[in-house]
């Protein structure tokens, strides 16, 4: 093949890394989970990757269950942000410190 | 070596990620992520994995992005381009994302997996439907389970409670 594995991996560690920023540094709650998308990817590109090379159907089957609960989990994430906005009228975490109901 | 459909779709990738994060408007961001999550599709296209890829564009770009934007759209204006963030604390991220990246980057290029390549054929996808319905089905049937359970919960948590024959009750 004309890429090896390690390009991949060094690209899934670029989007790892930019995504760890944004869980870090952003307030804004929606940007939250722009960095979280980002991590789930690059674990899913890990795991193509490694699935092609080594080479098994494994990583594959991993990968599309993976993705499925990452859709989960974004849609239960944007209906807490929007239910945090309906009660602060902000997205930004900063103002999210009191869990009451 | 890579070619320099790896080198475009990494640059697309990599750009749109950072642009995601960085652009001022939400909705510009949420499309650039659209960019980031279809450059990873067609990451799993060289890998030569159709089924993934589609399964990305299809689960990730057709639906959670328009989630997004559709959750961008029901904020206020001014939160949409708001942009509050501490300048130390931003300069630490960007020091811990060069760190990160700096140290895995060497660790991974230190390691064996340099001289790993392969010319055995690409995994077919039957195999991987056949998969699905045998070995893995008890997972499969949670899957649909939790992602029954997580929607049930999604529109059970956005619910409104003040809302009596379309009137507000605020």
């Amino acid at each position: 093949m004309a890429n090896a594995l390690i390009d991949f991996i060094l690209v899934s560690v670029a989007l790892l890394a930019i995504g760890i920023y944004g869980m870090a540094v952003k307030r804004n709650a929606i940007r939250m989970l722009f960095g979280i998308e980002m991590i789930v990817n690059s674990a899913n590109l890990n795991l193509v990757a490694f699935s092609r090379y080594i080479p098994n159907s494994q990583g594959q089957t991993f990968a599309l269950f993976s993705i499925a609960i990452a859709a989960a989990e974004v849609a239960v994430g944007l209906a807490l942000v929007i239910v945090a906005y309906r009660m602060y009228r902000n997205i930004d975490i900063a103002d999210f410190r009191s869990l009451k109901g | 070596m890579v070619d320099s459909v790896f080198l475009a779709l990494s640059v697309l990738t990599i750009g749109s990620a950072i642009a995601a994060l960085e652009i001022r408007s939400l909705i510009y961001g949420s499309i650039a992520l659209m960019l980031t999550l279809s450059g990873v599709a067609g990451f799993f296209l060289l890998l030569d994995a159709p089924f993934v890829a589609m399964f990305q564009l299809s689960v990730y770009v057709g639906s959670i992005a328009v989630l997004i934007l559709f959750t961008v759209m029901l904020v206020r204006r001014e939160l949409i381009f708001n942009k509050v963030e501490d300048k130390r604390r931003r300069y630490a991220g960007i020091g811990l994302m060069i760190v990160l990246m700096l140290g895995i980057g060497t660790i991974i290029i230190g390691s064996g997996l340099k001289t790993m390549d392969t010319n055995s054929p690409a995994v077919d996808y039957k195999k991987i439907g056949e998969d699905f319905l045998t070995y893995y089905s008890p997972a499969l049937i949670v899957m649909a389970l939790i992602l029954a359970s997580s929607i049930i919960g999604a529109m059970t948590l956005a619910r409104r409670e003040d809302v009596i024959d379309g009137q507000r009750a605020d």
